[in-house]
């Protein structure tokens, strides 16, 4: 479908003249890069401010940094509130890795079931699954929070954990029955026949054939909990757990005595691991999103 | 988790089209080849399939029950109690509920929210059909493109951003001095109970590019010939939009219509970081997860923070059924003319 747009394009009926498609396309490269530069001057804004001097971030207009310095980054690495930016760092770097350990796990076990074996009450629980996509997280809030409270597990990253690997998030769930669903029955049924039980077609089979839809659920495992407030803001009170969102959320509370540019560069720090995680996978992140989205 | 991936969570889901228990290959291929060579596979779910079925399901089955399912009860529950989470829950019945309506703080987050809903989710809408519009053409370098504008959708939730947008928004900061240039300058947008809450749609609206990939998607899908046809019988450009484009891209419409909508209900971390959790200026932020986290967390209100989740809920499940009944009016399934 695609593929014969794509082709018709060059040769297309409308462009009769191979002059007027050039202007066209010049006006268009330039009207695309204009709308880009709006889009990304924020992250582009960030990223030049991070080497501004601390009192010329606000109030000045101009990009480029005059006196490029690097003395943000060197306070923003000392941290806040006596932590060093470093454990932040490492705590992130845990909750993310954790998740995507657990949500590759669990959720690549249930859509197995989901999408492969047939057994009683199938349709229920899946039912149930697509049902979870659409409950907002706060009906879940309160008594997530008394549980994980009684058991005496705030200030550990159990309660930002132990969800991921009992695939509470449906999202990845349903994108990896989808993902199986197209790969084709015969599989599996010659490896029934040749007397294969489920847990060898599921290792030997289905997880090998699975990796591109596991790579797309990995990287956006990974930054949604690498971005996550709402989590590391209910369960953790003890800044030596605070993953990079919260250390920059008291870096805001703290803001009178402490310098904004330091808290410039630590949010720049906060989203570099997000950013090169994007380009290097942006081609799984945006294929993911649009072809989960209209698949039927 | 969090608001933040709740879009995107959704932003896959309408694909629930495809029949709940995905038997279409099944029927007609195991029971020819398959029957002969397995004994009793004939009626497909064996004992021994049930077993493993539910054993490959035994985490998702856990978290359910414990972290969705009970929690669920839990809060229901706790709707109709006085509950401070240090002393027993004590039942108050209906009182949560109808205290809501003369609570000014909780009404004030209803306009707030449903004004954000209302502005923010169309013209983010507006935005992702406009970019997916321009790059709908194969073009040199599209994909690059369609990745760049996409980026904002995947940062945009983060605390980072939310400090950037502060300073962007905030007396002095570029977009005011920008604005001063042109002599529309004040006092900051952030500061302004005017302005404060389009600080947050500027910030929704910048990130369209979830929605316009599935629009890229769904316009790829529409026949040019339909276009070519049109354009021999003399439409222009806009009357091409009107009478091709917005039908035969309908239902795709709707499917982010819905998603975007439910996302916006739900905004938290943005709206935290920008008014650094006061819901400030003069309550202009106080958006509704906003006050619920203040009730429940500050105040230890868990009672009433249970009974407002379910309002949201109930607010989220009737917008949902509301948009989904109008749609009829506005929505064309075209079936396989499509194709």
């Amino acid at each position: 479908m695609t593929a014969t747009i794509e082709q018709a394009a060059p040769g297309g009926a409308w462009n009769p003249t191979r002059r007027r498609r050039t202007t066209g396309s010049v006006i268009w490269h330039v009207a695309a890069l204009a709308a880009l530069a709006v889009v990304l001057y924020p992250v582009f804004w960030l990223v030049s401010a991070s080497f501004k001097p601390s009192d010329d971030i606000i109030g000045n207009l101009q990009l480029l940094p005059t006196s490029p310095t690097f003395d943000n980054y060197s306070s923003a690495v000392e941290g806040i509130a006596g932590v060093p930016v470093l454990t932040f760092f490492r705590n992130s770097l845990i909750i993310a890795v954790g998740s995507v350990v657990g949500t590759v796990m669990s959720a690549s076990l249930a859509a197995y079931a989901f999408a492969r074996i047939r057994f009683r009450g199938r349709g229920v629980l899946f039912a149930m699954m697509i049902g979870t996509l659409l409950l907002p997280f706060h009906v879940l809030m309160i008594p997530q929070y008394i549980i994980f409270q009684r058991l005496e597990l705030i200030n550990t990253f159990v309660p930002l954990l132990l969800g991921k690997f009992l695939a509470t998030e449906a999202f990845f769930v349903f994108l990896l029955v989808q993902f199986m669903r197209g790969l084709p029955r015969e599989l599996d049924e010659a490896a029934r026949i040749d007397g294969c039980g489920h847990v060898r077609i599921f290792w030997s089979i289905m997880l090998p054939l699975m990796r591109p839809a596991l790579i797309t659920a990995s990287i956006f495992s990974f930054i949604w909990s690498w971005n996550d407030f709402l989590g590391p803001l209910l369960y953790l009170n003890d800044p030596n757990t605070f993953p990079l969102s919260r250390g920059l959320q008291l870096f805001i509370d703290q803001q009178s005595n402490s310098d904004y540019g330091a808290m410039i560069a630590m949010s720049m720090l906060a989203l570099l691991p997000v950013m090169l995680f994007f380009l290097a996978f942006q081609r799984y992140l945006v294929d993911g999103v649009a072809t989960e989205g209209l698949k039927g | 988790m969090t608001t933040g991936r709740s879009h995107l969570v959704a932003q896959t889901q309408l694909s629930t089209e495809a029949p709940p228990d995905g038997r279409r290959p099944t029927g007609a291929k195991e029971a020819k080849p398959a029957s002969g060579a397995r004994r009793g596979s004939r009626s497909g779910s064996t004992s021994r399939d049930t077993l493993a079925g539910y054993l490959f399901l035994s985490p998702w089955c856990i978290g359910m029950l414990l972290l969705t399912l009970g929690p669920m009860l839990a809060s229901l529950y706790l709707s109709f109690t006085d509950y401070d989470l240090f002393t027993t829950p004590e039942w108050v019945g209906l009182e949560n509920y109808t205290t809501m309506f003369s609570d000014e703080r909780w009404l004030q987050s209803v306009r707030v929210t449903l004004g954000y809903v209302l502005i923010a989710t169309p013209l983010k809408l507006i935005a992702a059909l406009a970019v997916a519009m321009l790059l709908v053409r194969p073009r040199r370098g599209q994909g690059f493109y369609r990745s760049a504008f996409y980026a904002p959708s995947l940062i945009g939730a983060s605390v980072s951003i939310g400090i950037v947008w502060r300073a962007l928004f905030s007396d002095d900061g570029a977009v005011d001095s920008t604005l001063s240039l042109v002599g529309l300058g004040n006092d900051g947008w952030v500061g302004d109970p005017q302005l404060s809450l389009w600080v947050l749609v500027a910030l929704s609206m910048w990130q369209f590019g979830a929605p316009m990939v599935i629009f890229l998607a769904g316009l790829k899908q529409i026949p040019r010939d339909l276009y070519e046809a049109a354009s021999v019988d003399g439409a222009g450009w806009w009357r091409q939009f009107r009478s091709i484009t917005v039908p035969m891209l309908s239902p795709i419409v709707f499917f982010n219509l819905l998603l975007e909508t439910i996302h916006a209900f739900q905004v938290f971390t943005s709206a935290f970081v920008v008014s650094n959790g006061t819901g400030g200026p003069a309550g202009s932020t106080m958006f509704y997860t906003l006050y619920l986290y203040e009730r429940g967390f500050e105040d230890f209100r868990m009672g009433y923070a249970s009974a407002m989740a379910w309002m949201l809920l109930l607010g989220v499940g009737l917008v949902t059924l509301v948009l989904f009944r109008t749609s009829n009016a506005w929505v064309h399934y075209s079936g396989d003319e499509s194709r």
